[in-house]
């Protein structure tokens, strides 16, 4: 799908939320001379071509009390990597899993995921439990709990 | 939280009705009133619980973003965090217990944009910035379990 100027003005119109009305998209079209329905199909296009992943509620994991995350980091083999992220990928309580650029020697870590919970000591007993069920005690990892969140908010795109 | 107000969270992280109501169908389905669904969201974005309501996009497939990290001496993190937040491009600017001790997501609408900021923040900061771009997203993304 090939952005035109219309839709990067819709994305920028969207990226901060919808307004919380009756008709949010006629709202957001009023703002850039669409009208409801075009608003609708753009997003629409936008959904199914994956350039938006999920339309929702967008919830702050530390407000709603799940202040202990861990970014656990793994040194996965390049050869399992797809097998691996695949398995963290799709755990329950996994809410990002990417792989990312190795930096060596700084940095040997290809495989990040995120994990939320409300208290650290469950936090580290849940990835345990994950590494002894899935048997991944020969991939290197480190967890890297948060400390002070200097800052979170929604990413501004365009 | 009562019952409404977890379903609502456990159930519209995705799939918000792409229709001229969206907010009158969540409502009907869940068996309230619009007005009501409406003031419980206004409520939990004033109180920050959630940050909106709206789309997540995909990494990569509009602008251009990174996760970088940084190696600062504890009594000096404060005040480089404080530099880095003040770039608009960041949205997330985090404190982890690491050797690299400062982590935040910087997104622009483009690469040039993107590798134009990091230079600037390691010359304002004078700390290198480990630079770790994604490169393969894994997780299926249907927002956040409440039972985690």
């Amino acid at each position: 799908m090939v952005l035109s100027e219309q839709d990067r003005r819709l994305i920028v119109e969207i990226q901060g939320g919808l307004p919380l009305s009756s008709r949010p998209f006629a709202v957001v079209g009023e703002r850039i001379g669409l009208c409801e329905q075009a608003v609708i199909e753009r997003v629409s296009a936008m959904q199914e071509s994956g350039i938006i992943k999920r339309l929702g509620i967008v919830v702050r994991h530390h407000e709603l009390g799940y202040t202990s995350n861990a970014m656990v980091v793994w040194d996965v083999p390049d050869e399992r990597l797809d097998e691996i992220g695949n398995i963290l990928g799709a755990q329950e309580c996994v809410t990002l899993c990417y792989q990312r650029t190795r930096r060596l020697p700084d940095w040997p870590y290809n495989l990040f995921c995120m994990i939320h919970g409300k208290e650290r000591d469950r936090v580290s007993a849940y990835i345990d439990t994950l590494v002894e069920d899935q048997g991944l005690h020969d991939i290197p990892r480190k967890v890297l709990f948060s400390g002070r969140r200097f800052k979170q908010r929604g990413a501004k795109y365009l | 939280m009562n019952d409404l107000e977890k379903r609502l969270l456990n159930e519209y992280q995705k799939g918000l009705p792409l229709s001229p109501t969206p907010f009158a169908d969540i409502a009907a389905r869940l068996g309230t009133s619009e007005a009501l669904v409406l003031k419980i969201l206004n409520r939990m974005q004033e109180t920050g619980i959630i940050s909106r309501v709206g789309p997540v996009f995909k990494p990569k497939r509009i602008g251009a973003s990174t996760l970088a990290a940084m190696a600062v001496p504890r009594e000096r993190l404060q005040r480089v965090a404080e530099q880095i937040n003040r770039y608009e491009e960041v949205n997330h600017n985090y404190e982890r217990e690491h050797r690299f001790n400062l982590w935040f997501v910087v997104t622009a609408p483009d690469q040039v944009h993107l590798d134009r900021i990091l230079a600037q923040m390691e010359h304002e900061t004078g700390y290198r910035i480990l630079n770790l771009p994604m490169e393969k997203q894994f997780h299926i993304d249907l927002g956040f379990s409440l039972w985690c």
